[in-house]
């Protein structure tokens, strides 16, 4: 186990395999993202109270929970890599960060154009959901910008490594919320205590969209972190000879 | 068919976030090949260049 462990956290040997394991999460995932948009658009029955409008889940709930996840990955490979030293950790919290922010972006913008018609508002200040999520979004700027602005990739690793352990406190304010104060927001539904509170001809579509999401998210952060590993090894032996090896051998 | 697509009245809020997903898969799609692209073209032309003048 640990053997495999490490191998796989070699960079040439990540750098090799990834394409695939990215293939393998990509191909399935947009299968179930192709199920679950035609049968959350389709197939579902309308709400009883919100009409079609709330067909916006389809999204908003992926996005938003990958919004999450993104920053749990970014927060545990960051202390992973400050730990034990990991070099492939840091890549993969690195690789987060962008992704991360754009479901951040797309939580927030369907929630606010699911908002419009049902709550007859973009934007509510006051309700904590959202200005959470949007205190998510400035910490994935604040992440990258630390990046950017520190030249030596070990004190950035770092130094971004702590800010975004920090930043989980508001990741848990963001997932209880709606447990902890009023909020325009419902409160947990799917994992409810009674099991989820809706049909299943709603919520099928709805965990295909949020499997789908997930994979196509894991397939894109494979190979985020494979260019990253790249960039990264780019003075070392095994890139030289990678790159020098005729094309077929790369 | 027509009916479906106007979600009672719903579509414009409805279709403009399914394509701002579609817009944001996509983009993420380009810009990690766009990116593995660029860093290794600027590898490649670096150590073809060290290895040309050694």
């Amino acid at each position: 186990m640990w053997k495999w462990f490490h191998q796989l956290a070699s960079p040439p040997h990540f750098y090799r395999i990834a394409p695939t394991f990215s293939l393998v999460l990509l191909l399935p995932g947009l299968a179930l993202i192709a199920y679950g948009v035609y049968a959350g658009l389709f197939l579902a029955p309308m709400d009883y109270q919100q009409g079609d409008a709330f067909r916006i889940i389809y999204i908003h709930v992926p996005s938003a929970y990958l919004s999450l996840m993104a920053y749990m990955i970014m927060a545990v490979a960051g202390g992973i890599g400050l730990i034990w030293r990991m070099k492939l950790a840091h890549a993969v919290a690195a690789s987060a960060a962008p992704l991360g922010a754009w479901f951040t972006f797309l939580a927030l913008a369907t929630g606010s154009i699911w908002g419009r018609p049902m709550w007859g508002t973009w934007w509510e200040w006051a309700d904590p959901r959202m200005m959470s999520e949007l205190i998510l979004l400035f910490f994935y700027f604040g992440y990258m910008a630390l990046r950017g602005a520190i030249d030596d990739t070990a004190k950035a690793d770092k130094a971004s490594a702590v800010l975004a352990l920090v930043g989980v406190i508001n990741v848990i304010i963001v997932h209880y919320s709606v447990t902890w104060w009023s909020s325009l927001h419902q409160g947990q539904t799917i994992m409810a205590k009674e099991g989820p509170a809706m049909d299943p001809g709603m919520l099928y579509p709805l965990l295909a969209n949020i499997f789908g999401f997930t994979l196509l998210f894991g397939s894109l952060i494979l190979r985020r972190t494979r260019t990253e590993v790249l960039f990264r090894e780019r003075r070392t032996r095994w890139v030289k000879e990678m790159i020098l090896a005729p094309e077929g051998q790369r | 068919m027509m009916e479906s697509l106007a979600m009672g009245g719903y579509g414009a809020y409805v279709w403009t976030c399914f394509g701002l997903a579609a817009a944001v898969l996509i983009i993420n799609e380009w810009r990690v090949r766009a990116r593995q692209a660029t860093v290794y073209k600027e590898i490649e032309v670096r150590i073809k260049a060290l290895e040309d003048s050694a």
